[in-house]
């Protein structure tokens, strides 16, 4: 492979090898010029993984409420008691918004100041008996950790209880970076610090509970910190190994404003790739169309990702932070984004089960 | 086949047909992207990225053509037929002029109702009152209409353009210059020889123009390989061409939507950006048109081998008329070019730079 980069070479020894990278190659994935070298290294991980596969569920997001205790300031998604545009769901709502054909039900809310756990347990449990034949993914490690903060639920009664509900896997939000620095400048403090992140997650894995893992990039932090969050998380996925996908958030500046403009095309797919070949005991990395957009997206499925997530029915999170992709979107195109990069679409459940090969 | 074409290129060799049809069809993405790239910085070792303050306005939309792709046209007589006079077409040079434009492509239906004087004084206008502006005027097909109407050659047409004030062309119209894909899409236009032979009469006079292609309809890649061929061929003579330009067709109101419902996407794109880059080897500039593909698109062409970021594009109707908007301001473009790694210079219409950012 030539590379504009000449040091990209000896990374690419490595790669070939089926070596390790370091945190010094991380850095250098982060900061070299040659975007389309670290692609090219990444896409040989993916298709050496995936060939031209390219995964995505038909699935369904649910927000119980935007109601939440904590003042993250890169969020424009939460409200205060009172507040105008401040909602709560009740469970009948949330299990009639879930259709025959949805594979997957993606359930994460705001740190509700009230509602006790048990209202959770029973949510997921009218959830489950309503549509057994839909996977639950809910809940991040912020809001298992919160059940603790408020309730006193250690998190391993917590995950057992809602798994025994129905519960059958967790989402990779709340991780936000893991950097002590930023959770007191944005003022995250108050949410599940990395260690406890990745503890929780370690309990869900041994739980048997699959889980994802997120990184909010695109903001104030700095490469150094992208590249500590990606390590931290490999070396979760080592310990407890029970993480199936990265998904890579790129900050939306909407209403927050942290920068002026969301981070340009080229960092999300230099993002993308460079997680693809630091995380090398991830099965999968997504390009999550809603903050990226549906070009970039499509793109970024050359640049390492095997995944787009979603139709992602009624996505708030995002969108209320400033997304300018649509709340979701109809199977039709997903294929377009996939197949206009060449790729064949395959159609998973929550689990990452193939329901159908799309060719 | 990957290192037999890097060596080509790597050696300052011509790419041929068999090259260009792997590269097309076969090759992957971000190996054509990171080759053209590679040249891209070869020819032009800054990392500057130009582009143009510029409006494209309209002077008429009724067009006898009748071509399947196009949504912004009516027919003569149509109700929402419109065709602007000279001083209407003068009041949006000036509307340009006065936001800074150092270009105005103005380009049209084909009308048969007007006289060749009505296009002369608009472009000898512009030049008296608007010196700071560039009449990149009229396309080829336009050219052949005017010919048609006042019974000159388009040789002649362009040498009365000349003697009016005016160096430059659009590179409008070419579609895909094949003899297969204008018949069908566009029968009243002629064969690729309509088009070019237009650019090489430009070219022959000392006019510079530019060369487009608006693909993802019903060519193939060999129709793309005649289109790279034929404009090849002709920079080989005159060195006429500036800048090869491509974009992506939008279905939308058009005859053509019926089979074509979707354009195809930003891979289908950058890949074609990368592909010209290589096998024009003799054009100095490959536009990255964040108008037809997106600004997000736009940004990463830079890296695919284009050099060039078009323009400001203050008015434009003909992607407008099939709901296809997006819109720029110069300290945005400014931004994009920034946030995409490169120096961003502003360029007139024949490329010569005329401020760094």
């Amino acid at each position: 492979m030539r590379f504009s980069d000449r040091r990209l070479g000896g990374v690419w020894d490595k790669v070939r090898g089926g070596e390790r990278l370091d945190r010094a190659d991380g850095m250098l994935l982060f900061e070299t010029d040659d975007l389309l070298g670290i692609g090219r290294m990444a896409d040989h991980v993916k298709s050496g993984r995936e060939g031209d596969r390219v995964y995505f569920v038909i699935n369904r997001h649910i927000t119980p409420t935007n109601l939440c205790v904590l003042s993250c300031s890169f969020c424009g998604f939460a409200r205060k008691p009172g507040q105008a545009g401040a909602y709560e769901h009740t469970i009948e709502d949330m299990v009639a918004m879930v259709k025959d054909e949805t594979r997957e039900v993606h359930i994460v809310g705001g740190h509700h100041p009230d509602w006790p756990f048990e209202y959770y347990e029973r949510m997921i449990e009218a959830m489950h008996h309503a549509h057994p034949q839909v996977q639950i993914k809910a809940f991040t490690a912020a809001e298992i950790d919160y059940f603790w903060r408020r309730w006193k639920i250690e998190p391993k009664e917590a995950l057992a209880r809602l798994k025994a509900a129905g519960l059958q896997s967790m989402p990779g939000g709340g991780a936000e970076i893991f950097s002590p620095r930023l959770a007191k400048l944005l003022k995250y403090t108050g949410k599940a610090d990395p260690e406890r992140w990745c503890e929780i997650h370690g309990i869900a894995h041994s739980l048997g509970l699959p889980t994802n893992a997120t990184m909010l990039y695109g903001h104030v932090e700095t490469l150094e910190e992208r590249v500590d969050h990606l390590v931290r998380l490999r070396e979760q996925q080592d310990a407890s190994g029970g993480f199936v996908t990265f998904v890579p958030l790129a900050y939306q500046e909407g209403t927050t404003k942290l920068v002026p403009r969301q981070t340009p095309p080229a960092d999300s797919l230099r993002t993308i790739a460079a997680s693809r070949l630091l995380l090398d005991n991830f099965p999968h990395v997504e390009a999550y169309w809603v903050t990226l957009g549906e070009e970039t997206a499509s793109v970024a499925l050359h640049f390492g990702a095997d995944d787009v997530n979603g139709t992602l029915e009624d996505e708030r999170i995002q969108h209320l932070s400033g997304a300018q992709t649509p709340a979701g979107v109809a199977r039709e195109q997903l294929f377009r984004m996939i197949r206009d990069a060449g790729k064949i679409p395959v159609e998973r459940d929550a689990l990452y089960n193939v329901i159908e090969v799309w060719n | 086949m990957l290192e037999q074409i890097t060596e080509k290129v790597l050696a300052g060799e011509r790419l041929d047909r068999k090259d260009g049809q792997w590269l097309l069809t076969d090759a992957p993405l971000l190996e054509v992207g990171a080759l053209a790239n590679e040249l891209r910085f070869r020819r032009l070792p800054d990392k500057r990225v130009t582009f143009v303050i510029d409006s494209n306005p309209n002077y008429t939309n009724v067009c006898i053509t009748d071509c399947q792709f196009c949504a912004f046209y009516r027919k003569p007589g149509h109700p929402e037929a419109w065709t602007l006079s000279v001083d209407e077409v003068l009041a949006k040079v000036e509307f340009a002029a006065a936001k800074g434009a150092t270009t105005v492509l103005l380009q049209g239906g084909h009308n048969p109702d007007l006289p060749l004087e009505y296009y002369l004084t608009i472009v000898r206008e512009t030049r008296r009152r608007f010196p700071e502006v560039t009449p990149h005027f009229f396309t080829a097909s336009e050219i052949h209409t005017i010919a048609g109407v006042s019974g000159l050659a388009t040789a002649d047409v362009l040498d009365r353009l000349w003697e009016a004030g005016q160096r430059t062309l659009p590179g409008g119209g070419a579609e895909v210059l094949s003899e297969r894909v204008r018949t069908r899409i566009e029968p009243k236009k002629g064969g690729p020889a309509a088009w070019l032979d237009v650019h090489r009469e430009a070219h022959r006079r000392g006019f510079k123009s530019t060369a487009t292609m608006m693909y993802g309809h019903v060519e193939t890649a060999d129709d793309v390989l005649d289109h790279f061929d034929a404009i090849r061929r002709l920079q080989d003579e005159f060195g006429g061409f500036t800048a090869f330009v491509p974009w992506s067709f939008k279905p939308g109101h058009t005859m053509l939507e019926k089979w074509i419902k979707h354009y195809q996407g930003p891979n289908a794109y950058l890949r074609m950006l990368a592909v010209s880059r290589l096998y024009l080897d003799n054009f100095p500039h490959v536009q990255a048109s964040w108008f037809s593909e997106g600004k997000r698109a736009g940004q990463i062409a830079l890296h695919f081998g284009a050099d060039d970021w078009g323009g400001t594009l203050f008015e434009e109707n003909v992607h407008r008329a099939a709901d296809y908007v997006n819109t720029v301001g110069v300290d945005e473009i400014v931004t994009l070019i920034r946030e995409a790694g490169f120096t961003p210079a502003q360029r007139n219409t024949e490329y010569d730079i005329l401020h760094t950012y």
